[in-house]
């Protein structure tokens, strides 16, 4: 009798692979809708140099218009000036209205008072000072601050609280970094942004994946299984390394408070967003 | 009985708990269906059409008395149209001081609408991204209904991903099943059926959709929403599919749409003849009875 190999041999999570023009679509579909319901024609998008911010743009250009996408460059006086050149890079190649703001002098004022800020504080100072522009610039143009956080990020916690997460609506935040890349590589982003190593560009030769301890590739992965409800042993049993397993596990476990608003105490029988529920749209 | 039946198909964009917004576009609506040749016989709309999905708490100032959303679909019709039609729409209800997530089928057009029947939804999804347990009670059964052209059912969204609903009302009768449904777009990975353009969720329907209309021999439409709701998209792709489990129709993804359709009912009869599954589980089932019975006393 002919033997024939299963086609699969268990249950696997979701893929990662993207149907690109379908992803954009939907994506379009939902900046539209926000900008309508929201009574919004602009957007503001901080436009870092990286990939995320660099499709948001692109994304918003398709949506919105690139005259109508504001993409607002805020180096700090230590930021990597590629960074300020690989911004350029998208906002020339899509004709967006461009502003750039040093956020140093704003930033420093404050520190000065503050010597011994470590690394780690300095970084949020200066993506609390990026959400202050962004969003005085949103009054300015009557326009909406649309966020670039991932997937990744987002579950990492690898953000600052009420800073890089604070716009009101957010494009790419049920994309995992891997899949941000892919979608980059679609809309025609450009290389030297889409194949650079991801970067905070909070200290100099800084990478994520150097902070993380794994590559995007393996905590994407990883974080895939995890979500749809698979434990460290199962993933660790389908091949992965106990080690990277771990890393994302404890990333991801650490770091629910960061997905949340503020904890309210709660003493009345109609506490908001406990049990008197209205959604964002309603 | 007709023998043949034209469908209008409405995959609709509420404004979110607009109500009145949205009851005052379907004069429009009701009135470009019904300048078209032929007339439809029976215009098929979304789940919660009126007021939108998502609305959590807010089914308590959105839900509605069946009777009243009659009535209102009635003026809305008259506002604009005359002669006769039958409706088929989901609105969020309030019947003896509890609310369900309802649909209505109702023969508009006279001085008084004439209900046929409301099915109240039985399953409702809370897990993932729903909720719905949280806000209204389950319907509790499943039933085909009489209408000016023949008899037919409805299911709201998740009663049609379990097999007994479509079971029910197909040995009840019923020739056409309606799905009202609102179902947010998940899975943007590559399908490998390359005809259909669209994300999982929505392959997922159509095959679903078929796979009922084929085990029963019967009419399926599946009316989608669409639009935005708080990031959840309703990607549309409504389909009616025949009694050979062949897609007669599919509305584009993303947008509003309208699809109408003359359905034969005699390829009911035709597809019954050559695939009598409908009257083959009619005869055993006393004995599938017995063993759902007793599978369901299982703990």
């Amino acid at each position: 009798m002919k033997r024939i190999a299963p086609i699969v041999t268990g249950t696997t999570p979701p893929p990662l692979a993207l149907d690109c023009e379908l992803t954009t679509e939907w994506l379009v579909a939902f900046l539209r809708a926000e900008f309508k319901r929201r009574g919004f024609r602009k957007a503001v998008v901080g436009m870092s140099g990286g990939v995320d911010s660099a499709v948001t743009g692109f994304l918003s250009a398709r949506a919105l218009g690139a005259e109508n996408t504001i993409a607002v460059r805020m180096p700090y006086r230590t930021s990597n000036p590629q960074s300020l050149e690989h911004a350029r890079l998208v906002t020339e190649s899509l004709g967006m209205v461009e502003r750039t703001i040093d956020i140093s002098a704003a930033v420093d004022g404050y520190l000065e008072n503050e010597a011994d800020a470590d690394a780690s504080r300095r970084g949020n100072v200066m993506a609390r000072m990026r959400m202050i522009v962004l969003f005085d610039l949103s009054a300015k143009y009557r326009a909406l601050p649309v966020g670039t956080g991932n997937k990744t990020e987002r579950l990492f916690g690898y953000f600052t609280w009420h800073a890089d997460d604070s716009p009101p609506i957010n494009p790419l935040g049920d994309l995992f970094k891997t899949q941000v890349w892919e979608l980059a590589r679609f809309l025609g982003v450009p290389d030297a942004i889409v194949n650079k190593p991801a970067s905070a560009d909070l200290i100099h030769g800084q990478t994520d994946e150097g902070d993380f301890g794994i590559s995007y590739a393996k905590a994407d992965a990883i974080l895939n299984w995890l979500l749809t409800g698979y434990t460290p042993q199962e993933i660790v049993a389908h091949g992965f390394a106990a080690s990277d397993v771990e890393i994302v596990r404890k990333r991801l476990g650490s770091t629910h408070w960061k997905r949340k608003l503020p904890t309210v105490a709660m003493l009345s029988p109609t506490a908001i967003g406990e049990s008197y529920l209205r959604p964002v749209d309603y | 009985m007709a023998d043949v039946v034209n469908l209008t198909i409405a995959q609709f964009q509420p404004k979110k708990g607009d109500y009145s917004g949205n009851l005052k576009r379907f004069e429009q609506l009701f009135e470009s269906f019904m300048s078209a040749d032929p007339r439809p016989d029976v215009i098929a709309f979304s789940e919660t059409v009126l007021t939108g999905y998502f609305v959590e708490g807010g089914v308590r100032d959105v839900a509605l008395p069946a009777s009243t959303f009659a009535l209102d679909l009635n003026r809305a019709f008259r506002a604009r149209c005359t002669g006769q039609v039958d409706v088929v729409a989901g609105f969020y209800e309030l019947h003896e001081n509890t609310y369900f997530n309802s649909a209505i089928y109702v023969t508009l057009g006279g001085d008084e609408p004439v209900i046929a029947h409301v099915h109240r939804k039985v399953f409702l999804p809370t897990y993932g991204l729903f909720d719905e347990e949280r806000f209204v009670e389950h319907g509790l059964g499943v039933r085909a209904f009489d209408t000016r052209w023949g008899r037919a059912a409805i299911l709201i969204c998740e009663d049609a991903w379990h097999a007994l609903t479509a079971t029910a009302a197909a040995l009840d009768g019923a020739q056409i099943i309606f799905v009202p449904s609102a179902s947010p777009a998940r899975g943007a990975w590559p399908q490998p059926d390359e005809e259909i353009r669209g994300p999982a969720s929505m392959h997922r329907w159509e095959r679903l959709a078929r796979d009922r209309a084929e085990e029963h021999g019967v009419f399926v439409a599946l009316i989608q929403l669409t639009g935005n709701e708080g990031g959840k998209a309703f990607p549309g792709g409504s389909v009616i599919a025949g009694p050979h489990g062949d897609i007669r129709a599919r509305a584009p993804l993303w947008d509003e749409a309208s699809i109408s359709l003359s359905l034969d009912l005699g390829d009911i009869t035709r597809a019954r003849a050559s695939s009598p599954l409908l009257a083959d589980l009619r005869t055993m089932l006393p004995h599938m009875l017995r063993s759902l019975g007793r599978a369901g006393e299982r703990e």
